[in-house]
């Protein structure tokens, strides 16, 4: 090639310069310690620190004032149990509440795969063409404004399997988030992009896996969260609804009996452990949003 | 490439575009374009000048009249393996989740172009535009001329012999767009190139055009056609010339004379 364009213009910082660190003199004021080399910024000053550690010490000071709001009022392990007694609880029952939280987490982790599934599918007949999509959207929207409480009794006599039962209940709970987010996210191309796609005779699937599913992306995993989050839900009120005991019985059916007993320390460690699943799978699609976008979309770029 | 057989490269035969809610686009027109030349569509917003691109490309139907491309239909054309033509956007339009060479390798890909052989013109293209250092970054990372330059390459990379062009520069800052309007001329000389750029500058459109179409709004149509009879290469000299001056003044009188109700826009 003879021809050869002039270099190019400095790139647009893609990691723009770090904020000049703040005067550490704020936080650690102690006169008689030596200056800070500059590059070092106090703990409690890095945004990464203060995201794990602001969190954290707003639970440590609500578990104490619980531990001793109950200490010093006196109040009966029946109605409300310490922090303490809850964590014993937790440690003494969890032969019980373990094997409650396997049965529990498969079941989530069950439905939420097959909403996924399911709900990806959908979304790609339903972006086939408008006409598809008018003729069945309304189904959908019904899918989820029905109380997946009066459905689930229907379903928990219709089919035999208890698991299967539950997981299709909690499938439907799931399911519309990843459906209305996955065909937005389709819709959402660059309609210039599209021009220069069927420019360039490309076929449907070509559209689909060069233009579609990559735009589609950012919703999907907005959606993901949301189902992650009502997958649990969605077993936990199907389990409670089922209310059956037996062999595999999940932390829904340990909150029942422990109900019944009076047992509410055991009660609480079983929510507890309802609360910790679902942050850890919010966690986990937050994790998984950063691994897929993090390079390219403007939700994951750093905003400082 | 060489085929200098005396074909048009651009035929327009009375096409025309009426919108369904009876605004009038594009009323009929006719305009021949040779192999080789670098012709301008000047004119205000809404004279309808990137839609008559777009109906060269085949991104718009005429409602009524025809396209040809080398004497035939423009979806016929496209199909061709011999001619090849090319469209870059009024934005870069490139795909934020692929590096820059996946971005140029797009229509290589949609036409399953062998990968060893599609990696070589990618390499080709970008070192074209300057930008083979930046093969692996993602578009994101680039100045928005930078950006334009991908943009420019994936049109390249197909080899085409004729490139549309609509408002390319358009966002750009004015050092930029110079740099860039001077490269493109570069580019079409050392190529042989057929060339339809959309403008409202009327100094971008006298610097770079072996001829000039100027179109008015409201409704939109073809109001005069100039000729700028100037040696090429042409050098940033050129703008400060006489001649320069005397094309633009020209074109600027035409331009008032054929919008006096949107002057304002016209010379915006």
């Amino acid at each position: 090639m003879s021809i050869t364009w002039n270099a190019p213009v400095a790139p647009r910082d893609a990691d723009p310069a770090p904020a000049p660190a703040p005067s550490p003199a704020v936080i650690a004021p102690a006169p008689s310690q030596p200056p800070r080399p500059a590059a070092t910024v106090p703990l409690l000053r890095q945004p990464r620190a203060q995201r794990v550690l602001l969190p954290v010490l707003v639970g440590l000071v609500l578990i104490g004032a619980w531990q001793a709001l109950v200490v010093g009022m006196e109040l009966p392990p029946y109605l409300v149990p310490s922090p303490a007694l809850m964590m014993k609880t937790l440690f003494t029952d969890w032969a019980t509440l373990g094997m409650a939280l396997l049965v529990t987490l498969k079941i989530t982790v069950l439905s939420f795969v097959v909403a996924t599934v399911v709900g990806v599918l959908i979304s790609f007949v339903f972006v086939q063409s408008r006409l598809i999509e008018t003729a069945l959207f309304p189904y959908a929207v019904l899918l989820q404004v029905t109380p997946i409480v009066a459905v689930a009794p229907l379903i928990i006599i219709w089919v035999k399997d208890p698991t299967a039962s539950l997981v299709i209940c909690a499938t439907l709970v799931a399911l519309f988030p990843i459906i209305s987010n996955t065909t937005l996210g389709l819709r959402s191309i660059d309609p210039d992009l599209q021009a220069y796609f069927k420019m360039n005779r490309a076929t449907r699937l070509q559209t689909l896996v060069r233009l579609r599913i990559p735009s589609a992306l950012p919703y999907f995993f907005g959606g993901l969260r949301i189902s992650s989050g009502l997958a649990l839900i969605g077993a936990v009120v199907a389990e409670f609804v089922a209310g059956t005991g037996g062999a595999a019985t999940g932390l829904a059916y340990q909150i029942l009996m422990a109900g019944y007993q009076l047992n509410i320390p055991r009660m609480f460690a079983a929510l507890l452990l309802i609360s910790l699943t679902g942050v850890a799978l919010f966690a986990l699609m937050a994790w998984a949003t950063k691994a897929a976008l993090g390079s390219w979309h403007a939700s994951e770029l750093s905003q400082d | 490439m060489n085929d200098n057989a005396p074909v048009p490269a651009i035929e327009v035969l009375s096409a025309q575009k009426t919108y369904p809610n009876g605004t009038i686009a594009l009323q009929p027109v006719d305009l021949t374009i040779q192999e080789g030349e670098f012709v301008t569509l000047l004119g205000p917003s809404g004279c309808g000048k990137s839609t008559l691109l777009k109906m060269v490309a085949g991104l718009l139907e005429p409602t009524d009249g025809r396209l040809l491309l080398w004497r035939k239909p423009v979806a016929a054309a496209q199909d061709s393996a011999t001619k090849k033509m090319a469209f870059v956007f009024q934005s870069p339009t490139l795909m934020p989740w692929a590096s820059v060479q996946t971005n140029v390798r797009l229509p290589l890909d949609l036409a399953k172009v062998p990968r060893a052989e599609a990696d070589a013109r990618v390499a080709e293209a970008l070192e074209l535009v300057g930008l083979a250092k930046f093969a692996k970054a993602l578009p994101r990372a680039l100045s928005g001329g930078m950006q334009m330059r991908v943009s420019i390459a994936r049109g390249l990379v197909v080899q085409p012999n004729l490139l549309l062009m609509d408002e390319p520069f358009g966002a750009l800052d004015e050092i930029t767009r110079h740099k860039l309007d001077a490269d493109l001329l570069e580019l079409w000389r050392k190529k042989k190139l057929t060339v339809v750029f959309v403008t409202h500058s009327i100094h971008e459109a006298v610097f770079l055009s072996s001829r000039v179409v100027m179109m008015a709004a409201r409704p939109g149509r073809i109001v005069e056609e100039v000729r700028i009879d100037e040696p090429y290469p042409r050098s940033a000299d050129f703008m400060v010339s006489p001649e320069f001056t005397h094309y633009a003044k020209h074109l600027q009188r035409s331009l008032l004379a054929a919008s006096q109700a949107n002057e304002e826009e016209a010379l915006s």
